[in-house]
């Protein structure tokens, strides 16, 4: 074979194709299959199977039916569920609380730092599976270890996954998650120049001070990045189904819990579908403010 | 090409050859299997220590080996047993043979997943079976007059009680309630007698899947009267007397006196919790199928109670008032049925209707009736060792009526449930839940599949 310093054009191709190939199986194709089955009735089950009917934008207007939308277990009540969820665990939860807890220890190189920073990244990679069964132990109305603890201090024991199922939720995405937008603030927090900290300090700024002025306006792009990923992926999380399995009473149907009920439990994949393409939108406009706020920072 | 490559590459390449091919090799076996599913407990030990030995003996001595595979999925059931075969079925994939809810049957057929027998293996009707099972039980395994299968046989339900708890609650002995209002001052007697114990319990709610509907709903509206289909109209009632009054004793029991717990009915674990709690003798009153008394409380069930024969025994659940239940009974009760399909997309119909057949002759199904007791399909296998099977068997049976065999039972089924969780958790007052019930059910079956049944207030 001839040295060359670049490749040909031909051999370049060769090279992609195997990614190429998996991203159009995995990705591409899947896309273009959902996206056509939204207008269908498509089912598993029932005569639907046998002879998927084309249907129109019928799937569409079903979900955004004005008259029974909200109801509980219906689509909007899903979506609204989600946007609490979202706003309540990774704007304000996990992007608050990291910020938190990086302004506290960024500078330090203690033993605290190392536990909390441990503690935090174990919380953020152990399965699913094993922290969603912990946490449902966790929160046992009768003998869980929240309300052995609680009783200590004299607080009678709560239902919390019935009778707070969003509220124990939005906290178990909270600790679950924080460690993402943890370590990033950390990273960014230490890219900047020490010694804008140290004049502030000569001239007695105070540590509100400091943030308001000197880190947050530093800090923007990577807060406009962690928001993005955070509310991309908490929107479309699965695991609080493992603690409420979107009840009682679909009071914590997410958009995914609410997808996988309507296209693996009722096997009624047109519909499924149109869900589906829907939260994908949803989070292309999401993206889409997020660039579009970054990019006109930027400009300034 | 290959000349000009390393050694380690060559090998790698020979290596990644010879995997390819052997693989062939492995795929090119010869010999038939049969795999079976769907099944567990006593059953899935009868099925893997008689059935298997046994079929695989006489196929051999006949000439045709054939291996049996029992594929153990005993950890799950219901909804999740159902959402694995539609996905497997789905893509052509599946065991041949699978054990089956009877009330499955139409949502499949429609979808082309199974075939009836009559085509799978015309040489059905010659099996001497077929003249032991009767046609009421073989209806739990057809459907539009074909069959698609051997009916497992058929079960009751009934109020199971702790007699020890009774009797602290100061009922007689042989108290059998004949109205919903005996029954309602029996519970409050176990409230108010006996601290620590829930009184009643009636499944609600949308967790416990058909068990709800089952064991709870139907058990309640066919005391009424009514029930969830009309055959005489092919309609689904919506709008009924008998629906606000079966929503009023839901409402009262759970929300009003505080007669049982609420909270196993929203839970993800609620019936096994309830289950937990019966078999250590904290609920007064419960209302299952036999699948409580010889599934879940007997020595090797999921929940075994000590002492259980003398401790639990049981009463007819009674219709709203002599006279008024379903049929004009004074007491009701549902069946459920489960039975054996033939995966439509098998490669080996014959052997698997082999295997089925004599699964279900006289003398293995015998076998497994000395494991467990119960009503099994044929006539010539009767309930035996078991006092309370073989009087479920007379004294119950008889007042018994199946789910409709409709292709939408399932989607109305799911919106009864809704329906009880919206009352029980004080979301509804039984009118509104009523109302968003006809709303839903109209939107699935189409306005032309429903009526309204007159209400007298």
């Amino acid at each position: 074979m001839q040295r060359r310093t670049t490749l040909s054009r031909p051999m370049s191709l060769a090279f992609i194709s195997p990614a190429f190939l998996l991203v159009a199986l995995f990705l591409i194709y899947p896309f273009f299959s959902i996206f056509s089955m939204s207008f269908t009735n498509q089912a598993l089950t029932g005569a639907a199977a046998r002879n998927p009917q084309y249907v129109g934008l019928d799937n569409y207007a079903n979900l955004f039916d004005v008259d029974t939308w909200m109801t509980r277990g219906e689509f909007g009540s899903s979506l609204w569920i989600t946007t609490q969820f979202v706003f309540g665990s990774a704007l304000i939860g996990q992007a608050g609380l990291g910020m938190l807890i990086a302004l506290l220890f960024f500078r330090r190189r203690d033993l605290v730092r190392h536990v909390v920073y441990t503690l935090a990244i174990v919380a953020w990679i152990t399965p699913d599976v094993v922290i969603g069964f912990a946490w449902f132990a966790f929160l046992d109305p009768t003998q869980g270890t929240l309300n052995n603890i609680l009783s200590i201090f004299g607080v009678p024991a709560q239902d919390w996954l019935l009778q707070y199922p969003l509220l124990s939720v939005i906290v178990f995405n909270t600790w679950r998650g924080t460690a993402f937008s943890m370590l990033l603030f950390t990273s960014a927090l230490n890219s900047i120049s020490p010694s804008y900290l140290e004049t502030s300090q000569v001239i007695g700024a105070s540590r509100w001070q400091q943030f308001r002025d000197i880190l947050f306006p530093m800090l923007q792009t990577t807060i406009a990045t962690d928001l993005i990923l955070i509310t991309l992926w908490t929107f479309n999380t699965f695991t609080p189904y493992l603690l409420t399995g979107g009840g009682p009473s679909y009071q914590t149907e997410l958009m995914s819990i609410y997808t996988y009920r309507i296209g693996l439990q009722r096997f009624e994949f047109g519909r499924g579908s149109a869900v589906a393409v829907t939260v994908m939108l949803i989070n292309l406009l999401l993206a889409s403010i997020y660039l579009f706020i970054s990019r006109t920072r930027k400009t300034r | 090409m290959f000349k000009r490559l390393s050694v380690l590459t060559k090998l790698a390449v020979l290596l990644a050859a010879a995997l390819v091919l052997s693989t062939q090799f492995v795929l090119a076996q010869d010999g038939v299997t049969i795999s079976i599913t769907g099944v567990s407990g006593p059953e899935l030990q009868w099925v893997t220590e008689t059935v298997k030995p046994g079929f695989e003996a006489m196929m051999a001595a006949a000439g045709t080996p054939v291996t049996v595979d029992v594929i153990d999925n005993s950890n799950i059931s219901g909804e999740d047993l159902k959402q694995q075969y539609v996905l497997d079925m789905s893509v052509g994939e599946g065991a041949d043979l699978m054990g089956f809810d009877g009330f499955w049957l139409p949502e499949f057929i429609d979808a082309g997943l199974l075939t009836p027998l009559s085509e799978l293996v015309p040489s059905y009707t010659e099996w001497e079976g077929w003249a032991q099972i009767p046609a009421g039980i073989q209806d739990i395994m057809s459907y539009q007059g074909q069959i698609y299968g051997v009916p497992r046989g058929t079960d009751a339900r009934v109020i199971w009680v702790n007699k020890e708890i009774l009797a602290q609650a100061g009922l007689a002995e042989d108290w059998q309630p004949t109205s919903w209002a005996e029954l309602l001052d029996g519970a409050r007697a176990i409230r108010d007698n006996v601290p620590d114990v829930v009184p009643f319990q009636l499944n609600a709610g949308v967790a416990m899947g058909e068990a709800t509907t089952l064991q709870g709903y139907l058990m309640a509206l066919l005391g009424t009267g009514t029930y969830i289909y009309d055959y005489e109209n092919a309609k689904w009632p919506v709008r009924s007397q008998g629906i606000l009054d079966t929503l009023a004793l839901y409402d009262t029991i759970y929300n009003e006196e505080g007669l049982g717990n609420a909270r196993w009915q929203l839970a993800q674990n609620g019936r096994n919790l309830s289950f937990e709690a019966f078999a250590n003798g904290t609920v007064g009153m419960l209302i299952e199928g036999d699948y409580l008394w010889r599934s879940i409380l007997n020595a090797t069930g999921d929940f075994p109670m000590e002492n259980r024969d003398a401790r639990v025994g049981y009463v007819l659940m009674p219709a709203q008032a002599a006279g008024a239940g379903w049929r004009g009974q004074d007491f009701v009760t549902a069946s459920g049925g489960t039975g054996f399909v033939i995966n439509g997309s098998t490669e080996h119909p014959e052997e698997a209707w082999a295997l089925l057949s004599y699964m279900y002759s006289a003398d293995t199904l015998s076998a497994l009736q000395t494991l467990q007791p119960r009503i099994r399909a044929r006539l010539d296998v009767p309930v035996t060792g078991d006092d309370v099977m073989t009087s479920l068997v007379t004294d119950v049976l008889p007042y018994t009526q199946i789910r409709p065999q409709v292709a939408d039972y399932n989607a109305v089924s799911e919106q009864a449930r809704l329906m009880t969780e919206r009352v029980v958790s004080g979301e509804m007052t039984p009118a509104e839940a009523m109302e968003a019930y006809a709303a839903a059910v109209t939107e699935i079956v189409g306005a032309d599949n429903v009526e309204d049944l007159p209400i007298s207030q």
